[in-house]
């Protein structure tokens, strides 16, 4: 079982296989089952992805109104306009905040790693399958590439914004997702690994501070930002550009980070923008609204 | 490692809004209604730190509660569980606690019937991934990542033995094991992972062995 980036770059390199398939392959041994169980398993929760995906690009709205309809917005806008993020970038951010607006909502998503950041991995995954033009088995593999990194994270650091703030919720999808990318667009292993760290470093100290403790504002547009510099640090990684600092001593700085980071700051909802005078309106407005419901 | 399966990472397909606060939550009270082994009558639930203080905005409160229902994650009468319990006739109670705790996202849920109650903690550390780390006031180290059974037994010579004797005669390896007890001749606690899931068969045979009180199976 590898335990670090390292261990997990290394088996890749020495086998001679992809990172997603060697977490297939440990799948397999820890839960003794098939190739055929684990890939059912995995496009199950694809399928999941992909409706969460369309449900937001078809307009949501969450109980309180904070959030939905942002993904609408940028949809319509690349279909008027030439944006200067490019359609490929733009597309994966309406994506990626289309899901967690579904997810605020109340809908039904599949949590990536967790579900506040539960945008990153698919919104990039349905945006670069424009240009990359994978089949359905490479859109699997995705998965299992993104998992594999998650794995190391959570195993040596925390995925949830409560033990570690928002660095390592969407610090850690974001990361994820450039690994993937890296390999769905015929990257090496170590050039997955540097996108991750990339990434990742770019994420450090972000606090988790949601207006009202609700997982909807900045969560959704949180999510714009870990898929647009997941592209960014893959195309980084894949003009050859790495990371000075290895991967798991990253990792490693996110866990310190996140250890000394106060409770306000990891989704108590008594920090940051949820201390603002309008995060403290909101507040107060909607657990009026609720209070009044009941 | 506490993490084990690419699943707990790219998963669980869940309820929104948050895995830990909801996906969590739900797996914490499913975990105990299996542990209390039937639908539970009443609860309190005390609730800490990251819990404690936005529980209502991320549904943790419907989530505890669909769990006690025996809801999984991504059941969608998820958001309606405290409606279904009051239709039910369930009474619960949420306490907001002040004190620390080890991990900030922690439950504490006392849960019975007429007759019968359990007390366990609960923590989720992410992803929608729980751990048990109390029951009846014994602690738990369970990892989770194998299925587990619980044999709440009294503490008398040959208790342990009529236990290891059935899984041996059903071939069922034990990965680890614990023993705790109150005190001599009390109430006993057994936490033993194995590596394969038990069939009820097999569950049965446990009950109906010499000093048991009552079995929960756990299932990774």
């Amino acid at each position: 079982m590898f335990r670090t980036v390292k261990e997990l770059v290394e088996i890749a390199e020495t086998e001679n296989i992809l990172i997603s398939e060697v977490m297939i392959k440990q799948e397999m041994d820890v839960k003794n089952l098939s190739r055929e169980e684990v890939y059912a398993q995995m496009e199950k929760n694809l399928n999941v992805m992909e409706k969460a995906v369309e449900d937001g690009l078809n307009g949501v709205k969450s109980v309180t109104g904070l959030t939905g309809g942002d993904a609408v917005l940028i949809q319509n806008y690349m279909k008027e306009k030439t944006p200067l993020s490019g359609n490929i970038m733009l597309d994966a951010v309406s994506k990626a905040m289309g899901t967690n607006e579904v997810n605020a909502a109340m809908g039904t998503i599949c949590a990536t790693p967790t579900a506040g950041s539960a945008g990153c991995v698919p919104g990039t995954l349905f945006a670069v399958k424009e240009q990359l033009n994978p089949t359905r088995d490479q859109m699997i593999r995705y998965l299992f590439t993104s998992g594999a990194f998650g794995f190391v994270v959570a195993n040596n650091a925390f995925i949830s914004g409560a033990a570690g703030g928002c660095q390592a919720e969407v610090g850690s999808a974001g990361a994820m997702a450039s690994a993937a990318i890296v390999e769905m667009a015929g990257g090496t292993p170590q050039q997955s690994a540097d996108a991750f760290a990339i990434t990742l470093k770019n994420m450090l100290g972000l606090v988790c501070d949601p207006v009202a403790g609700l997982v909807e504002v900045p969560c959704v547009k949180r999510n714009a930002a870990g898929s647009s510099l997941a592209i960014v640090s893959a195309d980084m990684a894949l003009a050859g550009v790495t990371s000075r600092i290895p991967c798991d001593e990253v990792i490693g700085a996110m866990y310190r980070i996140g250890k000394t980071m106060p409770s306000s700051l990891r989704e108590t909802g008594e920090g940051g923008l949820a201390a603002t005078p309008t995060g403290q309106t909101l507040k107060e407005k909607i657990f009026g609204m609720s209070v009044s419901k009941e | 490692m506490k993490y084990n399966s690419v699943f707990d990472i790219i998963g669980p397909v869940m309820i929104g809004p948050s895995s830990s606060h909801t996906a969590g939550a739900a797996r914490i009270g499913k975990a105990a209604r299996n542990l209390f082994g039937e639908e539970p009558k009443w609860a309190k639930i005390h609730l800490y730190e990251s819990f404690a203080k936005t529980y209502k905005g991320h549904g943790t409160d419907f989530a505890l509660v669909g769990g006690l229902l025996g809801f999984d994650t991504d059941d969608p009468r998820m958001s309606k569980a405290l409606d279904i319990a009051k239709e039910k006739n369930i009474d619960v109670e949420f306490i907001e606690e002040s004190a620390g705790t080890n991990h900030p996202n922690t439950a504490r849920l006392i849960i019975g019937n007429d007759t019968d109650e359990i007390e366990l903690v609960g923590i989720s550390i992410g992803g929608g991934k729980v751990e048990i780390t109390e029951l009846n006031g014994f602690e738990l180290r369970l990892s989770g990542n194998h299925p587990a059974i619980l044999i709440m037994h009294n503490d008398r010579f040959g208790a342990i033995a009529s236990v290891t004797k059935i899984l041996a005669k059903y071939e069922i390896n034990i990965g680890h094991m614990e023993v705790n007890r109150k005190d001599v001749g009390k109430e006993a606690l057994m936490v033993i992972e194995v590596d394969q899931n038990l069939e009820d068969t097999v569950l049965q045979e446990l009950e109906n062995a010499s000093h048991i009180i009552q079995i929960a199976k756990i299932a990774s």
